[in-house]
């Protein structure tokens, strides 16, 4: 495949020194009681796409979505410890919550777009961020049609743009919703499974579409597909009930694992 | 091949049957029912209707003279005005109060609390009407007087508002189940782009959820057409083109009420509140229709 042997030229080094959106220390998070993450400490690079992998149920959602707050929409969670990104504590009284989910975009396992149309879709989070008729029709226009041409979906939908976005093909559901995050300029983009629900061409596609935007965004992914991991990923996470196990450059995870579980597991005699 | 051969009526049990047939009698019944009124209704008033009703004068002219010794008028559209004018003006007063209530019930507040919400609306929904009207003749009544310095209270707003207390449950319930009904990751998607809760509500439920609000207004508002006894306590009770809120008036189901007990079985005057019967039965039908379409149509976009 193409992409395994791509280059990665994008990483971005800032006076030699690797720079970092996602800092996170000793965070523990409970489901009621059940510990879902223990002791996790992580240091997430910026500008490159960062992959977690690991068993199902062994936090990496969970861990995902602590950097949105997206986890405190169920009730019953405890987190203790530090999240830092973009160098500010995210637990912090004075973060609000809203600046953070628009600085941190996040695309989910299922494509959620909202049940409006293609264009009002991509404008949803400038116009839940702006005040009222703060953009004209024309501005409007060039921004759907930037985010559009980013996702490679405007050949494709640029006379379909008041079409309810939820019948659109799955594939070109989830680059919309990858589109709809861009026009807020975030700086980093948590994907949960984003191609769990796309086929072989659909998943490919989505691939092709982060390695285009890193560099510009930092990427987190959450992936089940270890070969999807190797192909878009320069750094790796593993992780194993709920503990981080072994975090490296993605290659050196695949071939030389430091840990027995990870062998374990990128050997396919676990999971 | 024996033990897939279907077995002849002979073999299966007798109760079987039995319950069958009654769950089919039932099942039929409720259709019998409905049809089996409309005929009753229509057959009474229908003589007059088709031979020597003035369906114009019916349906446009303001003078309600049943009882008449020389002049007998059966003009109902100052009783279909009452109707209208009322059931709108609760509907001014549910709405909003109905719909709020649902978002709150369904989007704001804690689990617990949202069962103690649900019981005490469904509580609000068994009050009887009877009651409601006699809290109007009393308790609104003074208040209305009070308040608007009004000679009395037994107006429209009295009875609006008796009312829009009825129809508030069956607007909460039925807009909440259609609120429910919006899939969670629209809610999800919204907040993870950093809307607050109120955005969500304002920019997705509603317009995802609006056929079903929609069908919780209309139910309410046919409930509201149809309700006799409260208005009939607390409107007034006159036959009158309402000037403003505190006007009285008399709705076409208050009328029915309170004189088919006066009138000769079969003489004109009987027939002719069977035919309001008939205009009655026809609005709600055709409101029901309209609701039931409406739902009909979230059905199939989801």
């Amino acid at each position: 495949m193409v992409s395994a042997v791509r280059n990665r030229t994008y990483r971005r080094r800032i006076d030699g020194i690797m720079n970092y959106s996602i800092e996170t220390e000793n965070l523990n998070l409970w489901y009621g009681d059940f510990q879902a993450l223990i002791d996790v400490s992580v240091r997430i690079r910026d500008g490159q796409i960062t992959s977690l992998i690991g068993p199902s149920g062994c936090g990496k959602s969970t861990l995902l979505r602590c950097f949105n707050r997206v986890n405190e929409r169920y009730g019953n969670v405890t987190t203790k410890g530090k999240i830092e990104i973009l160098g500010k504590n995210i637990y912090d009284t004075d973060v609000s919550l809203p600046e953070l989910r628009k600085a941190v975009g996040m695309v989910f396992q299922r494509p959620n777009p909202l049940p409006i149309s293609v264009y009002e879709n991509i404008l949803f989070g400038l116009r839940i961020h702006s005040p009222i008729r703060s953009m004209t029709r024309t501005e409007s226009d060039q921004i759907v049609e930037e985010a559009l041409t980013s996702v490679f979906l405007w050949e494709d939908l640029k006379d379909k743009l008041k079409v309810r976005a939820t019948s659109l093909q799955l594939e070109q559901q989830q680059k919309l919703c990858i589109a709809r995050l861009l026009p807020l300029k975030p700086k980093i983009i948590l994907m949960d499974e984003p191609c769990s629900a796309l086929d072989a061409k659909g998943t490919l596609a989505v691939e092709e579409l982060m390695e285009a935007l890193a560099g510009t965004y930092t990427f987190l992914i959450v992936t089940h597909n270890m070969a999807q991991a190797r192909r878009v990923s320069t750094e790796c996470i593993y992780m194993f009930l709920g503990e981080l196990i072994e975090h490296r450059e993605t290659q050196a995870l695949f071939e030389t694992p430091q840990h027995p579980k990870t062998a374990d597991y990128v050997q396919m005699r676990y999971g | 091949m024996n033990i897939l051969r279907k077995k002849s009526a002979a073999h299966l049990p007798f109760s079987e049957t039995a319950i069958e047939l009654f769950i089919r009698l039932c099942g039929i019944s409720s259709i019998l029912f409905v049809f089996g009124i409309f005929f009753f209704v229509f057959r009474e008033g229908a003589g007059f209707l088709f031979g020597g009703l003035d369906l114009g004068q019916f349906l446009t002219s303001v003078e309600w003279q049943p009882t008449s010794l020389n002049n007998k008028r059966y003009g109902a559209f100052a009783l279909i005005v009452g109707t209208f004018s009322v059931t709108l003006l609760a509907m001014c007063i549910a709405v909003p109060f109905g719909l709020g209530a649902a978002i709150f019930v369904s989007e704001f507040c804690s689990p617990k609390l949202r069962e103690t919400f649900k019981i005490i609306i469904e509580l609000l929904a068994a009050i009887p009407s009877v009651v409601w009207g006699f809290i109007g003749l009393t308790l609104m009544n003074q208040l209305i007087i009070s308040v608007f310095n009004a000679p009395i209270g037994l107006t429209m707003l009295n009875g609006s508002i008796m009312l829009a207390l009825m129809s508030v449950p069956i607007i909460v319930s039925i807009a909440e189940d259609a609120l429910k009904a919006v899939p969670d990751s629209y809610r999800e998607a919204a907040e993870a782009l950093g809307a607050t809760r109120w955005q969500v509500v304002y920019r997705v439920l509603l317009p995802a959820a609006k056929n079903g609000l929609l069908a919780a207004v209309l139910l309410g508002a046919a409930r509201s057409i149809g309700e006799t006894m409260a208005v009939l306590m607390a409107t007034g009770h006159s036959v009158n083109i309402p000037s403003g809120p505190l006007s009285w008036i008399r709705t076409l189901t208050a009328t029915i009420a309170a004189e088919l007990g006066e009138v000769a079985r079969g003489d004109e005057h009987y027939q002719v509140l069977f035919i309001i019967g008939i205009l009655l039965f026809t609005i709600t039908f055709v409101v029901n229709l309209i609701a039931d379409l409406v739902i009909k149509g979230i059905r199939q976009e989801s």
